[in-house]
């Protein structure tokens, strides 16, 4: 199990890698879910079947895909993928990345200060995690629900595009 | 059972955040800030998971739902904005969106 | 009746006040009520109180009384209390009488001005001032009468005050009436130093037993209070604002700066003869400045044509005649042509204030002409004042005021013949430019018409001030008349007589003669020049010698030019280099900063989404190696 997950690291950090270097969104996209699916092998690793089995379905299989429904309506073509290029030059990359590197090396000074502790890795199912849920944690699952209504009525609003009010007979040349 | 050191838990969800900061610097294209914003929160909820795990109890992953939550709602009005700026500036260059300077 | 002494100066005060409260709601008739009939009733209480006190003398000839104590701080204790004696007496008449004559004319002469209850307001508040300045028994009240008449001087210069040039005039009089106050200032202090008070009595009874004649303590007392006489009676060198300040209505011009203010160096010094007295020195530079001013200021009204800068030029000469008097020790002669004086000036300004009024407010001699058809009662009253002002021979009050202060500057012991020399030049001239001002003003063919005939209130002042120009010379008849004098026998009991060495009568009366011929001269040549043969006149502006001569004389002996580059242009530099010194460049220095600081951080308000995110990252960077250090 331990290899599984070092395996599952690699590969999570390799396609991350690879979403952030892409031209082509839809590549991108497609290597970012290659990561969530990894990460939800980690957690299967890790004694959370149920999370593990959520960042599947969820995660990559609704929230990436909504992502992909929209690049494509977008219609981003391949003059898209070459103003890209354009836009990403080397010298970008050194700057954030110094920051980064500063922010890793932070974490790690942080982590190695105490040291040696390990994970039990015993499984917790899904009724324990159900029953934390809507006993202890009660009030964030209402909120979380008004959350969601937002998101739904804000999508909504911000993604609703005016309708010329002209009839299409009377218009000159195509509609819109 | 398996015993995975914690802080290679820790530090994978470390590297992980620090390749979405690295993303948001980067691209200019708002699609990939959003995608990258994503990386960030899913090593987020990595870091909930894994600590969760190290004390046995559910609410790690308690409140990775929370987080997988914000994040599908934050999605879909991410989602919309990016199509409403497309519509008017007619490019998805985040530097074309730039009138609050000062 | 002495008891109602402090009325006196009260009842201006009452009026200034009702008419600064209540000016605006009352009618023309009510303003003029209060404003004339407070210095009327003033005026009548002066006479009765006279009367009282000529008839029924008080012990040692003066009459105290104090009303509160003003300030008590360490042993210095003014009180605002008056005194009374002669000399205050004096003044008292003339101020009250003289002034209720010129509020009796300003009430019709303002009658069309919208400033009318703010004009007697500003008048009563002088009234009072100056009375106060006389009756003080101490010389703190004394300098707040000081500073009293010379606010309400520059109030009542700048009444018209929408020209600024009225404004500029008034602050032009205020300015330079400050240097002699606190020189003043500067004295009085020297003064209390000495005598630990300044109650007037105290010092002149002290001043004797403390200081030897001639004592360099006394001299530099003298002087100081000098300076301030010398401002406020616009003598040499701080004569330069009173022509300017004819700016102000006619009445102003009567009042203020021919009857009253301009005599309160006069009386200053009168009344701290003592301390003049123990220094020679500070007398004769009285009289040298008394007989500068009045030479200076004659040849400056010679080439004048404006009606009004005549009649000021003359007001400093005759005040420089008061000065010479006062220097050579001859005070009582010098107070008699201060009375004779405020007479036949007041009625030469409020005789040109007719004409004036009635031709358009014109103010250039020569554009009028003639008038002496047109309006009779003025030509003879102005021709009356003149004469006196000329010091015509033996009917006229001007001619026994005036040859009294030139024979003493001759026989007086601290007189000299120089002196004398330029009283009697300082005569003729004055001849000369006073008749040189009735002719272009009142013969010839006229120019203009005169609007409307003056009205009562316009009247009544000149006649009765006529007649006193005539009469009121009787009081004080030289030795070689009979030696009836019993103006000079009222006033010693306040000041001393006049110390001359032993002249004979004939002298005396050969001394007269040269006067009235000069007087008599002055006349001839003013008529010849200005009215048989103008021609030479205007031949010899024609030539340069002339016409730079004309152009000198005409700007005062160019004191105003001199006075800008040596004290106006200087202080103007040295305000334009501290605009931006030391001190400024501190606080520009922060403002600087702030700006530097603006601009820097409004640059990385850039609206670049991705510039916001690294500087979160870099803030939480930050953060994290803080908690990590520490």
């Amino acid at each position: 199990m331990t290899v599984i997950f070092y395996i599952a690291a690699g590969v999570a950090v390799v396609s991350t890698v690879m979403v952030i270097t892409r031209l082509n969104a839809v590549h991108a996209l497609l290597y970012l879910v290659v990561s969530l699916l990894s990460v939800a092998v980690i957690f299967f690793t890790l004694g959370a079947p149920f999370v593990s089995a959520l960042e599947v379905i969820i995660y990559a299989g609704a929230i990436m895909v909504l992502f992909i429904f929209v690049v494509m309506m977008l219609n981003l073509g391949e003059e898209a993928a070459a103003e890209e290029s354009k836009l990403l030059t080397g010298g970008m990359w050194i700057g954030p990345g110094i920051l980064a590197l500063i922010l890793v090396g932070e974490f790690i000074w942080i982590l190695t200060a105490d040291a040696g502790q390990a994970i039990p890795g015993t499984v917790i199912p899904p009724q324990a995690v159900g029953i934390s849920l809507f006993s202890t944690y009660l009030l964030g699952v209402e909120l979380a629900a008004m959350l969601l209504i937002a998101g739904i009525v804000g999508a909504y609003h911000l993604g609703h595009r005016k309708h010329k009010s002209t009839h299409r007979f009377l218009q000159e040349g195509g509609s819109e | 059972m398996i015993s995975i050191p914690l802080e290679s838990g820790l530090l994978l969800a470390g590297i992980l955040f620090a390749l979405g900061v690295v993303g948001l610097l980067v691209r200019r294209n708002v699609v990939f800030v959003l995608m990258s914003l994503e990386i960030m929160l899913n090593a987020a909820g990595l870091a909930f998971i894994v600590a969760g795990a190290r004390w046995g109890q559910p609410d790690g992953q308690v409140m990775f739902i929370f987080i997988l939550t914000m994040a599908a709602a934050e999605v879909a009005v991410g989602l919309a904005l990016i199509l409403q700026i497309y519509h008017r500036f007619k490019t998805l260059d985040s530097d074309a969106a730039s009138k609050m300077r000062g | 009746m002495l008891e109602l002494l402090w009325i006196v100066p009260a009842l201006p005060f009452l009026g200034f006040l009702l008419l600064v409260l209540f000016g605006k709601h009352l009618s023309r008739t009510g303003v003029a009520l209060i404003g004339v009939g407070s210095v009327g009733i003033s005026g009548i209480l002066t006479i009765l109180i006279a009367i009282s006190f000529i008839t029924a003398p008080p012990a040692g000839h003066h009459f105290a009384q104090t009303l509160w104590v003003w300030i008590d701080v360490a042993g210095f204790t003014p009180a605002i209390a008056f005194y009374l004696d002669s000399l205050s007496m004096i003044f008292m008449l003339v101020i009250t009488f003289v002034g209720f004559l010129i509020h009796l004319y300003s009430s019709e002469f303002m009658l069309d001005d919208d400033g009318y209850s703010r004009f007697f307001a500003y008048m009563n508040l002088f009234i009072g001032s100056m009375l106060t300045l006389v009756m003080g028994n101490n010389l703190l009240l004394l300098y707040l009468g000081w500073e009293g008449v010379g606010l309400c001087s520059y109030l009542l210069i700048g009444f018209w005050y929408q020209d600024p040039a009225n404004g500029y005039a008034a602050r032009k009089a205020f300015v330079v009436t400050r240097v002699g106050d606190a020189s003043m200032a500067v004295g009085l202090f020297l003064l209390f130093k000495h005598f630990s008070t300044l109650n007037i009595q105290s010092i002149l009874t002290q001043a004797p037993d403390l200081w030897a004649i001639g004592a360099p303590v006394a001299t530099a007392a003298a002087l100081l209070l000098l300076g301030g006489a010398v401002g406020k009676s616009a003598q040499l060198p701080l004569q330069t604002w009173l022509p300017d300040a004819m700016a102000g209505p006619t009445p102003v011009s009567a009042l203020i700066h021919a009857a009253t203010m301009v005599t309160a160096g006069v009386y200053l010094i009168a009344r701290m003869h003592v301390v003049f007295a123990l220094s020679p020195i500070a007398m004769l530079i009285v009289a040298i400045v008394g007989a500068l001013t009045l030479l200076l200021s004659g040849f400056s009204a010679i080439t004048q044509v404006d009606i009004k800068r005549v009649l000021a030029y003359s007001t400093i000469s005759q005040i420089g005649y008061m000065f010479l008097g006062l220097g050579v020790g001859a005070w009582s002669a010098a107070i008699f042509h201060f009375m004779i004086h405020a007479f036949f000036k007041a009625l030469l300004f409020l005789g040109a204030g007719v004409i004036i009024l009635t031709h358009h407010h014109e103010h250039n001699m020569f554009k009028m002409r003639g008038i002496r058809k047109q309006l009779p009662v003025t030509f003879w009253t102005f021709l009356i004042a003149s004469g006196a002002l000329a010091a015509f021979p033996l009917v006229t009050a001007g001619f026994y005021s005036k040859d009294a202060i030139i024979w003493y500057a001759w026989s007086s012991e601290q007189g000299s013949p120089l002196l004398w020399v330029a009283g009697f030049v300082g005569a003729f001239i004055t001849a000369i430019y006073t008749f040189r001002m009735v002719f272009i003003t009142f013969f010839g063919e006229p120019r203009m018409e005169a609007t409307h005939k003056p009205g009562i209130r316009l009247k009544i002042p000149l006649v009765v001030l006529g007649t006193l120009s005539v009469i009121a010379g009787f009081l004080n008849l030289p030795e070689t008349m009979g030696h009836f004098t019993p103006f000079s026998d009222f006033l010693h009991f306040a000041l001393p007589a006049v110390r001359t060495f032993h002249e004979t009568l004939t002298q005396e009366f050969f001394f007269q003669i040269y006067t009235a011929l000069a007087s008599l001269v002055g006349i001839y040549l003013a008529y010849f020049f200005f009215i048989r043969k103008f021609e030479f006149i205007v031949q010899f502006t024609k030539t340069t010698f002339g016409a730079a001569l004309q152009r000198y004389w005409f700007s005062g002996w160019a004191f105003d030019w001199f006075y800008d580059l040596l004290f106006v242009r200087p202080y103007i530099w040295i305000a334009r280099i501290n605009k931006e010194d030391v001190f400024d460049l501190i606080y520009d220095g922060i403002a600087a900063i702030s700006r530097v600081f603006n601009r820097m951080f409004s640059f990385t308000e850039s609206g670049r989404i991705r510039a916001y995110a690294m500087s979160i990252v870099i803030g939480a960077i930050i953060i994290l190696t803080i908690a990590v250090v520490l």
